[in-house]
């Protein structure tokens, strides 16, 4: 899934840049209107949920490297996981919230 | 006991790094960098979607010295971590690995992640 993940970014991180540079200004409410939209709000579900994929196993490659010890290196990579999806949860609410307009 | 003609271990502090070998740590520092940016990513969101009081403080911060540092150093990491990342696609179908293919192919992804920081960063 690394090689997965890494093709989905290739598409929806270029997408984020190119679709953030193009507001014209960064106030509170244009960014509500932006993450609102809804093809933005689908290409940020995907973005964020394939990023902290990305992320989370980029991430467990280098615990593996570095860090010894076979309960240390377990206790890291479960934590690793749990943070990763942690985050993805937590900007997937962020998106849905405001696309079912909850927000403001 | 001569050592003339004998092998020598790299002397550490004159070894040039090869460019691949350099390539390979930056893509880990990117990527590791890149991870922090996903917790700033979320941050971001989420002041987006709760609001405009902690938003105001996350774009003030990223409008700062400091937070334009962290910005551009992210746009570089991204763009250099897509450009290796790329090639790894590549290497995967088992192109480009001869050695001065592998030199080759480095510089191509230093100058493609230079160029994209440097268009993206004049456009916005």
């Amino acid at each position: 899934m690394q090689r997965v993940t890494a093709i989905g970014l290739l598409i929806t991180g270029t997408w984020f840049l190119i679709s953030l540079a193009q507001l014209e200004t960064y106030n509170h409410s244009d960014l509500v209107a932006w993450v609102g939209a809804p093809f933005n709000a689908v290409m940020l579900l995907l973005a964020s949920v394939t990023l902290a994929w990305h992320s989370s196993l980029g991430l467990q490659v280098v615990i593996e490297d570095y860090v010894h010890g076979p309960a240390m290196k377990v206790i890291s990579i479960i934590l690793n996981k749990f943070l990763h999806i942690f985050l993805g949860a937590a900007a997937v609410l962020a998106v849905l919230k405001v696309a079912l307009g909850g927000s403001v | 006991m001569s050592t003339e003609g004998r092998p020598l271990s790299p002397h550490l502090t004159i070894y040039r790094w090869p460019i691949t070998m350099i390539l390979s740590i930056l893509h880990r520092i990117t990527g590791v960098a890149l991870s922090v940016g996903l917790v700033a990513f979320v941050v971001w969101l989420e002041a987006i979607a709760f609001d405009a009081v902690p938003y105001n403080s996350a774009r003030d911060f990223m409008g700062s010295f400091i937070g334009q540092v962290l910005l551009f150093g992210w746009c570089f990491s991204f763009f250099l971590h897509l450009a290796n990342g790329f090639r790894h696609l590549i290497w995967d179908t088992g192109r480009l690995f001869e050695k001065n293919q592998a030199n080759a192919s480095s510089w191509v992804v230093v100058v493609a992640a230079v160029v994209l920081t440097a268009a993206y960063w004049s456009l916005v």
